[in-house]
């Protein structure tokens, strides 16, 4: 670990939407939205497919202009796709040390790697390509991707839906035990809301277009919480009778 | 004990047998076609002056070893064919990647370009040999008409598609102006390019009969041009063969780089 270059990643990082509305064309997509993440949280937006969710994604990360109102971002910012974001001409370590281009020195970026492929699990795989690992693999790789080096926010766009279910299952406990060991400030778009449920320190439910949050909800169980556990049976039905479900 | 080992030697014969039929099978068609060719010139189906018999074209194939025109007539055009084709890949690729990223270069340009890509290079001959007047000019000059624009639109085609997601992740990770099209836009179309290589590297091979047809005095397309005027069919088939051989034997060279590792992605989705 290079505790030399580590900082607190909690207090370092900001992201504040201040009266954000985005259209495309005619279509209003985001109406006066305020989203104010603090440093550490982890937010998680559920909404109805086709509210704006990666809109608003891709405006926190700055990939897209607001069509008007202010956007605060200190930090630096990553984002996890939902697949496909490797380069699939990089290896799995080259993928990796996308994420410590800023480290120069050698033998600090040598054992960063090592921690890291440690960390996923996939010791034995360094030089293997994406299309030669499975989707769960390649996800994990990602995560660490985004987790090497100084990134302070994680921007997580639908990361596992592309998965199978149980794989899915398996990766939420992965992402809290990576966040356990480096925390980061998450903002987490899904429209699964067991995920929600078991990730979220605050979900924000996002109502149709032109979206707006119609509901905070603050859940205080600490993680990893299971899938059957009462806070997370609880924050599920929330959700479901907020999204008219 | 010995289990194991009988197994092991069954799996390795297997793979010889299936490696065997690889080979035979070709080999097969290759002689029915002889044996063909070899019938009708036997029944003289056709006028010997026609269609030579398979003896008389290995006759004429020894005779041109033996007076060393044939090695000069490969040695020629594959020096043709070598400069006009890189020629093509080092203005080629680079303007395929330009125009690929900019829409209104795209909008101005491909007009033009897919004008001249089907336009049969054949067509520059008189300017070829009024600009270039003769030696190897001319048909350098064609080979690169007839390679450069089908290059130069296959990148540029490669590089409108590339998914926008590998962009947005490069920016995530500040990569910008040269080191953004080194480390990502180039070999994002690296598999791509390869292929579109394999398919000019072709048809510049196929050009280069006609192109030495005009003011060379040797190379492959000579060698049938000079045949026909001889009206010895027998040595035109002769050249035909190493043509066609060349050909094939080159595009092997050019898809082992199919099998680099790091391209390897591109041919297995």
């Amino acid at each position: 670990m290079y505790v030399g270059v580590m900082k607190d990643k909690r207090s370092a990082s900001r992201l504040i939407l201040e009266n954000v509305s985005h259209n495309y064309g005619s279509v209003s997509v985001l109406h006066e939205m305020n989203i104010k993440v603090n440093p550490g949280e982890v937010v998680v937006l559920v909404g109805p497919s086709g509210c704006g969710k990666t809109t608003i994604l891709n405006i926190l990360s700055g990939y897209i202009k607001p069509t008007s109102g202010s956007v605060i971002r200190e930090g630096i910012i990553r984002t996890v796709y939902q697949q496909d974001g490797l380069f699939p001409w990089l290896t799995v370590s080259e993928n990796i040390s996308l994420g410590l281009r800023s480290v120069k020195d050698s033998s600090i970026h040598k054992n960063e790697m090592t921690e890291l492929i440690q960390l996923i699990h996939l010791e034995g795989f360094e030089s293997h390509f994406p299309h030669q690992l499975s989707g769960g693999m390649r996800q994990r790789v990602e995560l660490a991707r985004v987790l090497a080096g100084d990134s302070d926010i994680l921007l997580m766009d639908e990361p596992f839906s592309a998965l199978d279910y149980q794989t899915r299952i398996r990766m939420r406990l992965e992402l809290v035990r990576l966040l356990e060991k480096r925390p980061r400030t998450v903002v987490f778009v899904t429209h699964d809301i067991e995920e929600a449920a078991q990730l979220a320190d605050r979900v924000l439910v996002l109502s149709n277009r032109p979206a707006t949050v119609s509901r905070e909800l603050k859940i205080d169980a600490p993680r990893p919480r299971g899938l059957t556990d009462h806070a997370v049976i609880q924050a599920m039905k929330e959700i479901l009778t907020e999204l008219g479900l | 004990m010995l289990k194991p080992g009988k197994s092991k030697r069954n799996i390795s014969t297997e793979q010889n047998v299936t490696g065997a039929i690889r080979y035979f099978l070709p080999a097969f068609v290759l002689i029915i076609l002889l044996l063909i060719w070899f019938l009708i010139t036997y029944l003289n189906l056709f006028p010997a002056y026609a269609l030579p018999s398979p003896g008389s074209v290995w006759k004429s194939f020894q005779e041109e070893i033996r007076a060393g025109r044939l090695v000069n007539d490969i040695i020629a055009s594959l020096w043709r064919v070598a400069v006009g084709f890189v020629i093509s890949v080092i203005l080629g690729i680079p303007a395929g990647l330009w125009l690929g990223q900019h829409l209104h270069a795209r909008q101005a340009f491909v007009p033009m370009l897919n004008f001249f890509r089907f336009l049969s290079p054949l067509a520059w001959i008189p300017f070829a040999i009024l600009w270039f007047h003769i030696g190897d000019k001319p048909a350098v000059f064609l080979i690169f008409m007839a390679s450069f624009f089908p290059l130069a639109l296959a990148t540029m085609a490669a590089v409108a598609t590339i998914p926008s997601i590998y962009f947005r992740v490069a920016q995530d990770y500040n990569y910008k102006g040269v080191e953004l099209l080194t480390k990502v836009t180039f070999p994002a179309v690296l598999p791509e390019i390869i292929t579109a290589l394999r398919v000019s590297y072709g048809i510049a091979w196929v050009v280069i009969v006609a192109a030495e047809m005009v003011g060379c005095q040797d190379g492959l397309g000579y060698g049938i041009w000079e045949a026909r005027n001889g009206l010895r069919l027998d040595s035109a088939v002769c050249y035909m063969i190493i043509i066609g051989l060349l050909g094939m034997g080159i595009d092997r060279l050019l898809a082992q780089l199919t099998k680099l590792p790091n391209v390897r992605w591109g041919y297995e989705r």
